[in-house]
């Protein structure tokens, strides 16, 4: 694969639920091991947008999807697995969700569905994960207790753990700082610029400093529509390229 | 800045007139809804009681495992209670699997489409039928249409119907009790809609759905017009305390049925003989609630979040 193919091309594309269309054909290109930030209001698109990557927008009743996706060229639509698909690409939300089932279940879980199931092979996968989510100090005496027994920014750990664990080529993280202390955040920029050798990452985040810090490049996402798309450093500077991107991150938008 | 004098702290916490009328308020609203808690209890309370000693000179170890004697004036109810026990498996061994399974599609699968909401509509309307309309349903379809003839079979088929809508019901209440973010998160790593089903949607709703499940053990025991019209019989000779006295084309007796025949059918019954069947009938139908309860509590203690 050649640097200049794109990790995911989106073209052109348009989400509605129930007739009433919230992402207007939008069209733009992550590249290989960067990490892109999204940045936006409350219901500009963001959220609904990660759903159509790995296509759990097809869960959603009345959710319609045109225009196309492309993750290394292949057309999304039309892999012949749509779990495999769910499985490049890590996905964490913005609330904590620890799944009814031990610490180490809910790690192994994607890896079981995906069929690896000797226990020689989970647990190496089962503390890496745990690790890079800077989790595993936390809880390793006790994997066996339930995952839904952490506190809220441990849970939000292991749900990042829980995303690695399929090995993703791409990982999305929606808002996950808002449930875990800075100190906590901070281990987990730094395992994020690690990742980033190795896999692609989206990152929707609120923090403007949190995408001034960690992104490349960062997109603005407005009502369903891309405003502005460039280098974090031009974005997040005194003169971007348009005038709503520098009123929004300077938080005197409207 | 000065310490607040106490006597202005007293004075913002007087009770003001105002106040008073509040709490006499409270308590009267609490009295009347105490009343009508007590006041629900009383009839239950009175049945039972009266009941039991109306029928306390036959209620006996032999009137439960001996047959009826003497033109059913005498002697035991073993034969309906039996017949009771297998119209009930039966009916729930066809009702609970495709009730279950038809709940689990219709919450986990179904897509929000005419032909899913016809059969919700179907469902609803199902579960509204008065039984004696079942009834009617079961001798066409079961004991005529299928030619089974009257017998357990029909009769059990016949209750299986009945059950079914409630079943769905009680199903799809306890499957959607299960937080969508837990699929959601499932389905995020890849998981398939079984194996999210599996492995979160199933183990945290099972309590309610074996509850709802075992809830209909007793209207299938207590229901007389369904079995009445399709397989339940005044009499049948059986063996004392045989445990496998039917087959199921064989019509068979029942203990809702025997309670109606020796009430108002047969001349001449030993008194206590109608009660004691109730209290049979009653006690079977609140073991099985209580079982049912007790199941609940049980795996409500396991219950993981």
């Amino acid at each position: 694969m050649n640097a200049a193919t794109p990790k995911i091309a989106v073209k052109d594309l348009s989400l509605a639920y129930s007739g009433t269309e919230v992402i207007h054909g939008i069209t733009f290109d992550v590249r290989p091991n960067e990490i892109l930030g999204i940045i936006g209001p409350a219901r500009s698109g963001k959220t609904s947008l990660l759903r159509c990557l790995n296509r759990t927008i097809d869960f959603i009743a009345g959710a319609r999807v045109a225009g196309e996706i492309r993750i290394d060229g292949a057309d999304i639509r039309a892999v012949r697995d749509v779990h495999a698909l769910r499985r490049t690409i890590g996905m964490v939300a913005p609330l904590p969700v620890g799944l009814p089932l031990s610490i180490y279940d809910n790690v192994a879980f994607a890896p079981r569905c995906a069929g690896l199931t000797r226990r020689a092979d989970l647990d190496p996968l089962v503390e890496r994960c745990l690790r890079q989510a800077a989790l595993w100090d936390e809880v390793k005496d006790r994997l066996g207790s339930l995952g839904t027994a952490l506190s809220g920014g441990q849970q939000q750990r292991l749900t990042i753990a829980r995303a690695l664990s399929h090995q993703p080529e791409i990982l999305c993280l929606d808002e996950f700082s808002i449930a875990i202390d800075p100190v906590t955040t901070m281990r987990i920029e730094d395992v994020l610029r690690e990742l980033r050798r190795e896999i692609t990452i989206i990152l929707v985040t609120n923090l403007t400093h949190q995408a001034r810090r960690l992104t490349d490049r960062t997109m603005f996402l407005w009502n369903g529509r891309i405003i502005e798309l460039d280098r974090s450093d031009v974005i997040f500077s005194d003169q971007p390229s348009r005038q709503e991107t520098l009123e929004y991150v300077n938080g005197i938008f409207g | 800045m000065n310490p607040v004098p106490v006597t202005s702290v007293q004075a913002r916490f007087t009770r003001t007139p105002l106040v008073v009328r509040k709490e006499r308020q409270q308590a009267a609203v609490r009295l009347v809804l105490l009343a009508m808690a007590v006041l629900m209890v009383l009839p239950l309370v009175a049945i039972v009681g009266h009941l039991v000693v109306q029928a306390w000179p036959a209620l006996s170890w032999e009137f439960l495992v001996d047959v009826p004697r003497r033109g059913m004036t005498e002697g035991g109810i073993w034969p309906a209670l039996v017949g009771t026990v297998y119209l009930v498996f039966i009916s729930l061994a066809v009702s609970a699997p495709i009730g279950v399974l038809a709940a689990i599609y219709l919450n986990e699968y179904a897509r929000d489409n005419w032909f899913t909401r016809a059969i919700n509509l179907a469902v609803i309307t199902l579960a509204g039928v008065p039984s004696i309309v079942h009834a009617l349903f079961g001798l066409g379809a079961f004991v005529y249409a299928a030619r089974f003839g009257y017998s357990i079979l029909a009769a059990s088929l016949t209750l299986a119907i009945m059950t079914l809508p409630v079943i769905i019901a009680s199903t799809r209440e306890a499957l959607a009790a299960v937080p969508v973010a837990f699929r959601e998160a499932c389905w995020n790593v890849g998981a398939t809609r079984w194996q999210t089903i599996r492995a979160i949607v199933l183990p945290n709703s099972i309590s309610g759905i074996l509850t709802g499940v075992i809830l209909q053990v007793s209207r299938a025991a207590g229901e007389t017009a369904p079995i009445l019209f399709t397989g339940a019989v005044f009499f049948k000779a059986v063996q004392r305390g045989d445990l496998f006295p039917y087959r199921l084309t064989d019509q068979c007796m029942a203990l809702s049925m025997h309670l109606y025949t020796v009430s108002t059918q047969v001349p001449n019954v030993r008194e206590a003989i109608p009660w004691a069947t109730a209290v049979v009938l009653l006690g079977a139908v609140l073991a099985v609630n209580a079982a049912a309860i007790a199941l609940r509590v049980w795996l409500r203690n396991r219950k993981r979040w």
